[in-house]
């Protein structure tokens, strides 16, 4: 187990690589160039590919083709690229293919603003594409998570063929912190399990791989469709992760992700001094998410829910709301737009609400 | 008593789905037999449109990687890069290549990627019913250029040979017509060249075959013929437009 000291984005390149990712295809956007940067240095030493694509679209064509091939790809971005990237996407599900994209949120809508945001959260968990599909969406908090989630969403990907993401903030990315590396993997050929080739050529099974994304025919198409809900619930049953911090006797509960939730930790640590009872259910899968640890909170103690986010208006209200099926207030705080959120941001927020509810 | 005739090992046993006097068959033909010829069928990759060569997922009886629109050469790049071994070939219509597609042909041409490009040109989206394309003539008529292609308002037909043969990297650029058996001949012979040239590492290679579509040019199998001729060959001049010693 080897221990470094290494910057959020670099750390996401190099979890891959340990993964056993050899393909990468990636366009320049901010916060994300140090993952591009760091393939381009790396790959070649591992015997892999790196490529910068001449569009984000492109891109994920790449890393589509790659994986079609059986090869362990990855491509990164930021929102903007992110929604370039949606055809591609949209065509690796459809297609059932494993890649990893990662997502280094900054402020969005359009091209919004360059610094960090958890802008992507609907778009991530509900909808990278069209044509009614879910990929896995892991949510780092600190760089080890954003080394130990980059690797488990190659197994995952693998798992399920189907694309994962692990989604980021800005900050994640770019500040650094010491971590211990996970073991290397050696890369291995995927074999093509998608429905192709018994669509299209039912000779050619185990004899030929026909990829596509496009089954043609509505009866087919139907049954994939069933077969991917059928598979998300098995997602729902499976691949949950959450952390739940301080929350045995917490009368407010904050919900938050990634860097909102480091925020948040902070803030509960100086609420308790105070007295108030804080505690967080912090999802570290968007999707699936963990209702079912919303379900398990004690409604009779926890008095409200505050949803924190990096973003305004908060993505994650509705998903929170379903989980506790409205038998609890949810509240919510949060910045938005590369605004820095801070500790106190949240504990004033949570105190306000406290404050008009005693009333 | 010897077969003279008979089909590829790198098609599948299946009827056409393309239209009647489609060239679309003759193109995914000749390509089936340099496949066998070459010995290659299991070491090869179909990398597909979107668009009526879509349905070479039905007739191509090797690997097949259907792309999204327009994307054919960086999906293409993709698979030849993770894959250097294997015979890579896009197969891609005028809308898909030189409409929705300009970026990534451009740039797979400028990074000279080792694989081959096989552009049908004939002038129109035959897939979803006849609209303009980048290629469709001036005067032509389509659905959506009802009156005939106006420049004034979209242009002229693009010349992708010639304008692929701006650019330093390519290897090959030839343009062949697949109107008549002596053109079908040379246009083997160009694809043949392409293949040959990938195999040896030589780089990037790129065939336009000129072709038709009954279906929505609205002229009978034969008309379609003469129509390239007095047309397509015109605004299309055949030819090798690169051929780049090492």
């Amino acid at each position: 187990m080897e221990k470094k000291f290494l910057k959020g984005n670099e750390a996401v390149a190099e979890a891959a690589i340990l993964a056993g990712c050899r393909f990468f295809a990636g366009y320049p956007i901010t916060p994300q160039n140090e993952i591009p940067e760091y393939m381009a240095r790396r790959m070649p030493q591992v015997g892999g590919v790196f490529l910068q694509g001449e569009s984000e679209t492109a891109s994920v064509c790449m890393i589509y083709g790659a994986a079609a091939m059986g090869k362990l790809a990855m491509t990164s971005s930021s929102g903007p690229g992110i929604s370039l990237k949606a055809e591609g996407i949209s065509t690796l599900a459809g297609a059932q293919l494993p890649a990893v994209i990662v997502n280094v949120m900054r402020g969005g809508p359009g091209l919004g603003t360059i610094q960090a945001a958890q802008s992507d959260y609907l778009h991530a968990t509900k909808a990278m594409g069209h044509g009614g599909f879910r990929v896995l969406v892991l949510a780092p908090s600190t760089v080890q998570e954003a080394i130990d989630l980059t690797y488990k969403a190659f197994g995952l990907a693998v798992k399920y063929q189907n694309p994962a993401v692990v989604l980021m903030d800005g900050w994640i990315g770019s500040m650094m912190e010491p971590v211990t590396l996970p073991e290397a993997k050696e890369p291995v050929r995927n074999n093509y399990t998608g429905w192709g080739t018994r669509c299209f050529n039912p000779q050619g099974v185990g004899v030929v791989d026909v990829v596509s994304s496009c089954l043609l025919e509505p009866d087919r198409q139907e049954l994939l469709n069933i077969h991917f809900g059928e598979m998300y619930e098995t997602w729902a049953r499976d691949e949950v992760m959450v952390e739940e911090y301080m929350l045995a006797d917490a009368e407010y509960v904050i919900v938050a992700y990634g860097t909102a939730a480091r925020a948040a930790r902070t803030a509960i640590g100086s609420l308790r001094e105070k007295g108030v009872k804080a505690g967080m259910l912090r999802p570290i899968s968007l999707y699936p998410f963990p209702y079912d640890a919303l379900k398990r909170l004690d409604r009779n103690r926890v008095r409200f829910l505050l949803d924190t986010e990096m973003t305004l208006p908060v993505q994650m209200k509705d998903d929170i709301r379903l989980g506790v099926a409205d038998a609890v207030p949810v509240h919510s705080c949060g910045r938005s737009g590369g605004v820095v959120l801070t500790n106190e941001d949240i504990e004033d927020a949570l105190l306000r609400i406290v404050e008009e509810e005693g009333k | 008593m010897d077969a003279l005739y008979e089909r590829p090992k790198s098609l599948t046993n299946r009827a056409t789905g393309y239209c009647p006097g489609c060239l679309h068959g003759v193109a995914t033909r000749l390509i089936a037999e340099l496949i066998d010829e070459l010995d290659a069928r299991a070491d090869t990759v179909a990398v597909l449109p979107v668009g009526c060569g879509t349905l070479g997922m039905f007739h191509f009886n090797t690997d097949v990687v259907v792309s999204p629109h327009g994307r054919t050469p960086a999906v293409a790049t993709g698979v030849k890069r993770s894959c250097p071994e294997k015979l890579v070939f896009s197969y891609q219509g005028d809308g898909d290549l030189a409409a929705i597609g300009l970026a990534e042909i451009m740039h797979a041409a400028n990074r000279g990627e080792n694989f081959t490009v096989i552009f049908i040109n004939n002038g129109t989206y035959g897939m979803t019913g006849g609209q303009m394309a980048p290629t469709t003539l001036v005067g032509q008529k389509s659905t959506t250029t009802p009156e005939g292609r106006d420049p004034a308002g979209t242009g002229y037909p693009m010349t992708m040979c010639e304008i692929l043969s701006q650019l330093r990297a390519p290897r090959y650029i030839a343009r062949f017509s697949l109107d008549c058996p002596a053109n079908i001949v040379q246009a083997k012979k160009g694809l043949r060249k392409s293949f040959e040239l990938q195999r040896a590492g030589k780089g990037f290679t790129f065939v336009e075959l000129l072709s038709n579509c009954p279906t929505n040019w609205g002229l009978s199998p034969l008309e379609c013929l003469d129509w390239m001729r007095e047309n397509s060959m015109k605004a299309f001049p055949l030819g090798v437009f690169r051929d780049r010693e090492d």
